[in-house]
């Protein structure tokens, strides 16, 4: 098993010493080369490159990274884990060995499940599930209202009790403005963020593509910009008016971007994440009827996408979250406008991500706040750095390692991954949470831990 | 600064100094001992006519009005909407026009939109009480309140009153604010965000001993009085909050929350009460709880807001 990924519980507590890694943490704006030491799970020391020596009473086995990345445990903050109620499309096992597989160390879960993540009762099941089986952390996102209707204010106060970090109708956006307003300022009692889906949905009814040029060619009904832009703009305007934190999910038009930017001018409290298919491709890709391309929201214009990579470049954009969104083949390879939208993303947004480091628009450090302390931050969750005497959660990265995606080898349980055959660069070859290692790549510069660290099972 | 009250209405406690509101509650202790005599009448506004107009349902408020009244000997007549011409289409206005025809001395007016009470002073030289107008004010709750607090504490001045729940929507609060402010006390408001609109009631209390918080248990240790306002159990519908479950455990008042109070403190409702919701019945019915002294003291300053007015024509 050249690569393995298991559950928090099955996984060893790690003692390593990571030799000549390149350092990335953009909490403390370090990027440095330097020897990580990892004692029983806890960073136990940072010195500088081939600066370990080893004493002799106690031998932690030393691996040799030549310059691989060692950061802070990727965040994604906007995940579709399926679990309960769809289980055929992913679980909450299948979905967090995905996330560790991809680098991830948490992720957060909207609550569009079978039944919606409305209550008390449904966020303990996941909490309780995701420690018994997850491989990575699971902070749940709560429905903002009751059965993500729109209608009725879902009980707060009892799903933070329960654990959600955030609040979310993803999916369905609030559509009621009274009613998101409520929400808003409700949500001033616990200090957590309102995550919105920006569609108004008068105005995407029925769209399945981006409404434009290629909609009009293809004969595909239109989803136009304007659905999210009014959307943006009125949230925008209600948390200004509430104080309340909002943090806008997918952004991906240029004018979204654009109403953030000025927003963020005026020092509204606001936040926004894009996923790397919004930056990665274009409604070019729809011309073959793929459902595999279809994701709400549409894939927009190249125009869009490069203000969505300037966005992420100059910071008004906080955040890379993938939107993992499993379907089977019986939602995705049927008729186009029957397909479900949606697209899977955990195994492939970082190596997506590293292109846009590769082509000079990112920093290393700007591309790891994105994929982590960013995230990390607007969930309120301590994760996002490397610290001395914290439980490690870290991700090693080969920057340079190109392979080529093959979703049959995912350990997500769907395969509508619509960049199956890219030839990627950038490959995660550890994943450690909580001081545990949870995946391993045997096949890359690990391959002399291969024999030491296994699953216990 | 006024020191006697002359005034020819009562419509809120904004509009009141001090000395006025101290004027008020004198006379209001002055007239205890009428009632809990055995025979509970004095002549003192024997051939005034007092007509009490209520278009709103009222227990309280009504009932502690009338017996105050009768217990001066005034003569009273009361018209609520379904008895009264608004049902065949008379304007409000109207209708005081044709009453103030009969030479009342006092009008007793409750209603559930806000202003009503001024409008009708504005237009009649009858003197008018506002027994509750809208989300406005409601000042004879207001000064029943503090002298009830004065009774429990001898001053009200350097208290801590915390106001807990529906702020929004409440006369109560409003009038209780003004009252305890004016008197010296520094007000504290609690409740949820949607019911407690943080940006305009700092601003419209700027500079003034009134703070406003979203974190009961980090208030409660803080207060003297506690003053639990009413839920509006509509406004749920209106997603103002999600289950009343929810409302309770986060802004409810039981005696578990209140461990963390001190010795002394008081709990206040203006009634009627949601048991269980907004207050536990433990509390209710509990060592610190003067709801019940709260109405009792109600009668007595009513005597006294309908001494003053009535009198009013007869001293000039």
């Amino acid at each position: 098993m050249p690569r393995w990924a298991c559950s928090i519980k099955e996984a060893p507590k790690v003692s390593v010493v990571f030799q000549n890694v390149r350092l990335i943490d953009p909490s403390t704006n370090r990027d440095e080369e330097a020897d990580v030491v990892i004692t029983n799970g806890l960073i136990g020391d940072i010195l500088r490159p081939m600066g370990y020596r080893p004493s002799s009473e106690k031998a932690i086995p030393v691996l040799s990274c030549n310059g691989s990345w060692f950061v802070p445990g990727l965040v994604d903050m906007h995940v579709h884990l399926r679990e309960p109620g769809e289980e055929y499309k992913e679980t909450i096992a299948s979905g967090t060995r995905a996330a560790v597989a991809g680098g991830f160390v948490a992720v957060a879960c909207m609550p569009n499940t079978k039944p919606p993540n409305d209550s008390y009762t449904v966020t303990r099941f996941i909490v309780d599930k995701a420690a018994r089986e997850g491989a990575s952390i699971v902070y749940p996102v709560g429905a903002i209202t009751k059965g993500l209707l729109g209608e009725e204010l879902t009980e707060m106060g009892s799903l933070v009790e329960a654990g959600v970090v955030a609040f979310s109708d993803d999916g369905r956006p609030v559509m009621n403005a009274q009613v998101m307003r409520r929400a808003m300022e409700y949500s001033l009692i616990f200090s957590v963020p309102i995550i919105s889906h920006c569609e108004d949905l008068q105005l995407s009814a029925g769209g399945v593509a981006n409404e434009g040029m290629i909609s009009l060619k293809l004969g595909l009904r239109g989803l136009p910009s304007i659905a999210e832009e009014v959307m943006v703009a009125r949230d925008i305007m209600i948390a200004k008016w509430t104080g309340a934190r909002l943090h806008i999910a997918h952004v991906s038009t240029k004018y979204s971007v654009e109403l953030i930017r000025r927003a963020k001018r005026e020092g509204l409290p606001i936040t926004a994440e894009t996923a790397p298919h919004y930056f990665t491709l274009t409604e070019e890709a729809l011309q073959g009827y793929d459902a595999v391309y279809k994701v709400n929201p549409p894939l927009r214009t190249l125009e869009d996408v490069e203000a969505v990579v300037e966005g992420l470049s100059d910071g008004t954009i906080d955040a890379i979250a993938t939107d993992h969104a499993p379907h089977s083949v019986l939602e995705k390879d049927v008729e186009f406008d029957n397909a479900a939208f949606g697209m899977i993303g955990l195994e492939t947004a970082l190596p997506l991500s590293l292109e846009l480091v590769r082509k000079g628009i990112l920093s290393p450090l700007r591309a790891i706040a994105l994929l982590s302390t960013n995230p990390a931050r607007i969930l309120g969750i301590s994760l996002g750095s490397i610290e001395i005497g914290k439980p490690a959660f870290a991700t090693l990265i080969d920057p340079n390692h190109e392979w080529v995606v093959n979703p049959d080898e995912f350990f997500s349980i769907s395969r509508n991954c619509p960049f199956k055959g890219w030839s990627l660069r950038g490959r995660v070859q550890m994943t450690i949470v909580d001081g545990s290692l949870v995946f391993m790549d045997t096949d890359g510069i690990c391959a002399p831990l291969g024999n030491i660290y296994a699953p216990r099972s | 600064m006024e020191t006697h009250y002359r005034k020819k209405d009562l419509l809120g406690i904004e509009e009141l100094s001090r000395g006025e509101i101290e004027h008020i509650l004198e006379i209001a202790k002055s007239f205890r001992e009428v009632n809990e005599r055995a025979i509970k009448k004095v002549p003192t506004l024997r051939g005034k006519t007092i007509v009490s107009l209520f278009y709103e349902p009222s227990t309280r408020t009504k009932m502690s009005f009338e017996i105050a009244a009768k217990r001066l000997s005034a003569d009273t007549y009361s018209i609520s909407t379904t008895t009264s011409s608004m049902v065949k289409g008379e304007t409000f206005l109207d209708t005081i026009k044709n009453l103030e025809a009969m030479k009342p001395d006092v009008f007793i007016i409750r209603h559930s939109q806000s202003g009503i009470p001024h409008r009708i002073a504005s237009i009649t030289p009858v003197s008018v009480i506002n027994a509750g107008d809208g989300q406005h004010e409601h000042p004879s709750q207001a000064l029943l309140d503090l002298l009830t607090v004065l009774d429990h504490r001898g001053s009200v001045e350097g208290l801590e009153l915390l106001i807990v729940g529906d702020v929004l929507h409440s006369r109560v609060a409003r009038s209780n604010i003004w009252a305890f402010t004016k008197m010296g006390a520094k007000v504290t408001l609690c409740g949820p965000p949607t019911l407690l609109p943080l940006n305009t009631l700092e601003k419209l209390f700027y500079g003034t001993q009134v703070k406003v918080t979203y974190d009961l248990d980090g208030a409660i240790p803080e207060a003297d009085v506690l003053m639990v306002l009413r839920l509006q159990l509509e406004r749920q519908k209106l997603s103002f909050f999600p289950s009343l479950r929810e409302y309770s455990l986060l802004y409810g008042i039981n005696s578990r929350r209140l461990q963390r109070a001190k010795k002394d403190l008081i709990v206040m409702h203006p009634g009627p009460i949601n048991r269980g919701v907004e207050l536990s019945s433990d509390v209710i019915d509990g060592a610190r709880s003067v709801i019940l002294d709260q109405v009792t003291n109600g009668v007595s300053v009513r005597m006294a807001i309908l001494y003053i007015l009535a009198q009013r024509g007869s001293e000039l």
